[in-house]
């Protein structure tokens, strides 16, 4: 099995071909080139004519650079020594710390058995109100978070892996500009959460081929954990880097593409990352939270679109915080009435009242006169702008749920809110 | 019988191509080789002595020159007693089994027995000497509350002579209960499980009949102005969020037929779980029995191998025929035929066949078309009527319904639920748009008085286009007027509370009763002064009427709501 084959066919893209015999689909082979060895994957066989994808790219790879087909699938190492370790998308160290090679597990594994599953009921609390309180974060859920460039996402991923009451966080970062990678690596250093956090980082400098294998390796590493009876909550970022590098395999591969030059196949390749996400009978579980960025803001773009169809629910972040309307945490009714008795009830009322806040706030716009109704609206929006929505805030599901009452107090009359009398009569602040 | 072979000398994703000995038979399935596995696939082409199998399973590790085995088989499913209650992957592997073996897990290359061999009570219909054919039974055991029929495999051809039957007794089901013969001398040993290819409908039947009959689902938007009949097919297209699962949960709940074969194709693994762990513990209120007892689900969520997907519609299907031919009204419910359709995209493309629209196939449509028409009801040779009626629902690609697989589906169906992101964002429950949804089958109401009512409908949206333009004080009172009673059809009709106890489900008969007086209502004129009074007066008939739709008929405040209601519209009647 140790041949070495020393001529390549043909270079097209990231795509080499080779002449060789007893290889098998998926395997890796490395090659050793004058640049340096590479990792490659084999992802067709056609007779004798191997088809490999290069992780670090073709570039600089020559005829006559020779291929080692290793014999195995993509590994990558599992144990305890992961947490607190960076690596790249193909599972190097990117820490300056040793390279792991005990106990090497494959990269996507089979899927979990449906009968096997069970309901979501846990909630994972983030400490953020426009979660906890309004789309609560369930264990076992796969939630993306549709946002456009430029705004704050990473800086919520990074807030949400601090904050989050997990055992182990896994950060999958697709096309990351550096600067984010430094971002993510000094704020969980700061606060300590480093030590629980294992990051897989693919930086936008890195080869294309590499940003693909980041959600496998970041979740076959999850799902370990989650066996042994971990929590584990994985944060990807950005999903539509994944894509765009599925993409460009495809295009190289010369596959039909089917909308926008993505290959027809990208709803079953994001299900079959998404679908991971899991709560196993008698162990732990895996969440996962994945960024996605609307290309133009448009969600129907077919990388929104097929995540949409995927997950239970999506956070949509816009002009800084998280939208209340849009926003949907599917599996929210699972765990919102174990809470606190005026959780559901709150959580309708308030957005209901921000709804007719939004409605007064484009009549001034449009230059109407403002009732007294409208005033009180008015200067509700604003606190719960300020207080519950801004991503800064801070505090425990209690506490928010005690502001959100404050807020309400502070603006209107009781029997203005619609909230039941009883409910008004144990929390109305007095 | 030696087994026909082949190697494999290429592979592409799930498509592994062979070359084969012998010959091969377009269709059938083959097993790859790989280590102590078995992998299974179907030929779904053969070009130049080469076989290109669709792979079941993921194919890490093939390699070429692997060996292949041809089964000889077309793709089947095993049909017999012991099927209702079950959970089947795509290839009816029966999963919780499958569970107790493997773990947490689906490992690949493991084919179960889909029927467990168990004893039933058999009763047999024929004697020696009696002549059968394909689909005839010969005998029945009960099932559940059902009397299922064991009959005569489907694939048998030409008359057929009982040369052995068991008397009345418990066997197993893969006991050989009967010997037949036919004129040639061939015979053949009957149990009480057949063999049926997935691709090729069942017949076995007389005749097939028009839908006429409803199929209800107690929810009031579709049974009085969109309705489904028992052997119809329907779909239900929309963006994600909007509901489409969710109403097919209810219809699986609600539905007045027999049985119910839940088909999830490609979609969340946890909506699976839901029904699994939520069925057993509804009561059918028709039967007295848990949900379950009528319920077949084949499940082969979006990570799990994308060709087993396209089978499993298959898989469904088949079984619902083969119900029907027991006398039962069946409902398939697809969830979602265009996970279905994206499965034959990928297969296509890997088979560099010239794409067509949205790079789905050109055999798109005629695929579509022939799966719809496998619905259908039926006279049986012993006059008992049977249907198949299938629902799926549709994901369009950024909701847009002009794309390949929705207008496919349109051109088959006899109803088309359209749900809409507008209506769903407006929390309103069921989210069909009631103005871009048609029916083509009769409803529990008169088609007439149904048109008169739904009329109101587009002339609210009319003059709420219109309002938009021209502002409340620019349209007419009588314009105004017709604007609210299409709100009030809305709001009281169209939309129901799927968490109250008693406008969740709405039977036949409360439903005619409230169509009636909402026809009243709306067709009636009012003495109203001006847009202020209208909207007022709109607005108490509102909520008298949802508080009537919120209360039990055998509430003893029942009376009293209704005529409150009653009274409130005679007070301004002209």
């Amino acid at each position: 099995m140790q041949k070495v084959y020393t001529k390549i066919d043909s270079i097209v893209g990231n795509v080499i071909t080779v002449r060789a015999e007893g290889v098998k689909n998926s395997d890796l082979a490395q090659i050793s080139s004058s640049s340096g060895t590479s990792l490659a994957r084999v992802i067709k066989l056609d007779r004798d004519k191997v088809s490999l994808e290069v992780f670090s790219g073709a570039q600089g790879i020559s005829t006559g650079d020779s291929v080692r087909f290793l014999g195995y699938p993509m590994r990558v190492s599992f144990s305890d020594n992961l947490l607190g370790r960076i690596f790249d998308g193909a599972g190097r160290p990117r820490d300056n710390g040793p390279e792991l090679t005990e106990n090497m597990i494959n990269i996507g594994g089979p899927s979990v058995n449906p009968s096997k599953r069970i309901m979501a009921r846990n909630m994972i609390r983030t400490g953020i109100p426009m979660i906890d309180v309004f789309n609560s974060l369930v264990e076992s859920q796969k939630l993306p978070i549709f946002s456009v460039s430029g705004e704050p996402y990473n800086e919520l991923l990074a807030r949400i892996a601090m904050q989050a009451e997990v055992d182990i966080i896994i950060l999958g970062g697709m096309g990351l500009k550096y600067d984010d990678y430094l971002f993510f690596r000094d704020t969980l250093e700061k606060s300590g959460a480093l030590s629980h956090t294992i990051m897989f980082i693919h930086t936008a400098s890195d080869p294309t081929v590499e940003c693909t294998l980041v959600p496998d390796l970041s979740l076959a590493v999850a799902e370990q954990f989650a066996l042994q009876g971990k929590k584990v909550l994985v944060l990807l970022t950005d999903m539509t880097n994944f894509c765009d590098a599925l993409k460009e395999t495809a295009i190289t591969m010369e596959q039909v593409p089917s909308n926008r030059g993505y290959p027809g196949d990208l709803y079953s390749a994001l299900a079959s990352r998404y679908e991971k996400a899991v709560d196993f009978e008698g162990a732990g579980s895996v969440t996962i939270l994945a960024v996605t960025t609307m290309p133009g803001d448009d969600v129907t773009h077919p990388v929104p679109d097929n995540t949409g169809y995927i997950t239970e629910g999506q956070y949509y972040l816009r002009n800084g915080w998280i939208e209340p309307f849009g926003s949907l945490s599917r599996l929210k009714q699972n765990v919102n009435k174990q809470t606190r008795e005026d959780h559901r009830p709150l959580m309708d009322g308030m957005i209901k009242l921000y709804s007719s806040y939004k409605d007064s706030l484009e009549k001034k716009s449009m230059g109407f006169m403002m009732s007294d109704w409208d005033e009180k609206l008015l200067k509700y929006g604003a606190l719960f702008e300020s207080r519950l929505m801004d991503l800064s805030v801070n505090i425990p599901l209690e506490e928010a749920l005690d502001e959100g009452w404050r807020i309400l107090s502070e603006c209107f009359e009781p029997n203005e809110t619609l909230l039941k009398s009883d409910l008004i009569e144990k929390y109305w602040p007095k | 019988m030696s087994l026909k072979t082949g190697h494999v000398v290429g592979v592409n994703g799930n498509l592994v191509n062979v070359q084969f000995d012998e010959s091969v038979i377009k269709n059938e399935v083959g097993y790859i080789k790989v280590g102590d596995t078995r992998l299974k696939g179907e030929v779904i082409r053969i070009t130049d002595s080469v076989a290109s199998l669709q792979v079941y399973e993921m194919t890490e590790g093939i390699k070429v020159g692997d060996e292949v085995e041809f089964s000889g088989e077309l793709l089947s499913v095993e049909l017999g007693p012991g099927l209702l209650t079950q959970v089947f992957d795509g290839l009816q592997n029966p999963l919780p089994v499958l569970a107790d073996k493997c773990g947490f897990f689906l490992q690949r290359g493991v084919y179960l027995d889909p029927i467990p061999d168990v004893e039933w009570d058999f009763t047999p219909s024929r004697k020696v000497g009696d002549v059968v054919v394909a689909g005839d039974s010969f005998g029945s055991v009960p099932e559940g509350i059902f009397t299922h029929k064991i009959m005569v495999p489907f694939t048998i051809q030409g008359e057929w002579t009982v040369k052995e039957i068991k008397e009345k007794g418990r066997y197993k089901s893969h006991d050989v209960i009967c010997r037949i013969e036919n004129s040639k001398g061939e015979k053949k040993d009957l149990t009480m499980i057949i063999t049926q290819p997935v691709k090729r409908a069942i017949k076995g039947y007389e005749e097939r009949l028009r839908p006429s009959e409803p199929m209800v689902t107690k929810i009031r938007l579709i049974d009085t102005f969109l309705p489904v009949a028992k052997g119809g097919t329907y779909c239900t297209p929309g963006p994600f969020g909007a509901g489409k699962t969710v109403l097919q949960h209810l219809t699986s709940r609600n539905a007045d037929v027999d049985i119910v074969i839940i088909a999830a194709c490609g979609e969340r693994a946890g909506e699976v779980v839901e029904i699994l762990k939520e069925f057993p513990e509804l009561i059918d209120p028709k039967t007295g029995r848990s949900l379950m007892e009528r319920t077949i689900i084949i499940c082969n969520t979006s990570s799990m191998p994308v060709a087993a997907r396209e089978a499993s519609v298959y898989t469904a299907v088949t079984m619902a025929e083969y119900y029907r031919n027991m006398g039962l009204d069946v409902l398939l419910l697809a969830d979602s035929t265009s996970r279905w359709a994206q499965a034959m995209r990928e297969m296509s493309g890997r088979l560099e066949e010239i794409p067509g629209d949205e790079a789905f196939p050109a055999y798109l449509e005629s695929r579509i078309a022939e799966f719809y028409e496998r619905a259908g009801k039926v006279r049986l040779k012993d006059g008992s009527l049977g249907s198949v009626t299938i629902g799926g629902t549709v994901s369009p690609a950024g909701g847009n319904f002009e794309e390949p697989v929705t207008q496919a589906t349109l051109k088959v169906v006899g109803a088309f639920h359209g749900l809409s992101r507008e209506r769903s964002d407006a929390r309103k429950y069921p989210a069909i748009d009631p103005l871009d949804s048609w029916s083509k089958y009769g409803g529990i109401i008169e088609k007439a008085d149904v048109d008169k009512v739904y009329a109101y409908i587009r002339k609210s949206n009319e003059v709420s286009q219109m309002m938009k333009v021209v502002g409340e004080e620019g349209t007419s009172l009588d314009d105004y007027i017709d604007y609210q009673k299409g709100e009030l059809v809305d709001y009281v009709y169209m939309q129901q509370d799927s968490f109250d106890p008693v406008d969740a489900s709405v039977s036949v008969e409360r439903q005619k009763a409230s169509f009636e007086m909402l026809s009243q209502i709306v067709l009636g004129s009012y003495n109203l002064k001006d847009k202020k009074d209208v909207r007022q007066f709109f607005n108490e008939v509102r909520q008298l009427f949802l508080d009537y739709n919120s209360t039990a008929e055998d509430s003893p405040e029942f009376e009293t709501r209704k005529n409150k209601l009653l009274e409130k519209v005679e007070e301004r009647k002209r």
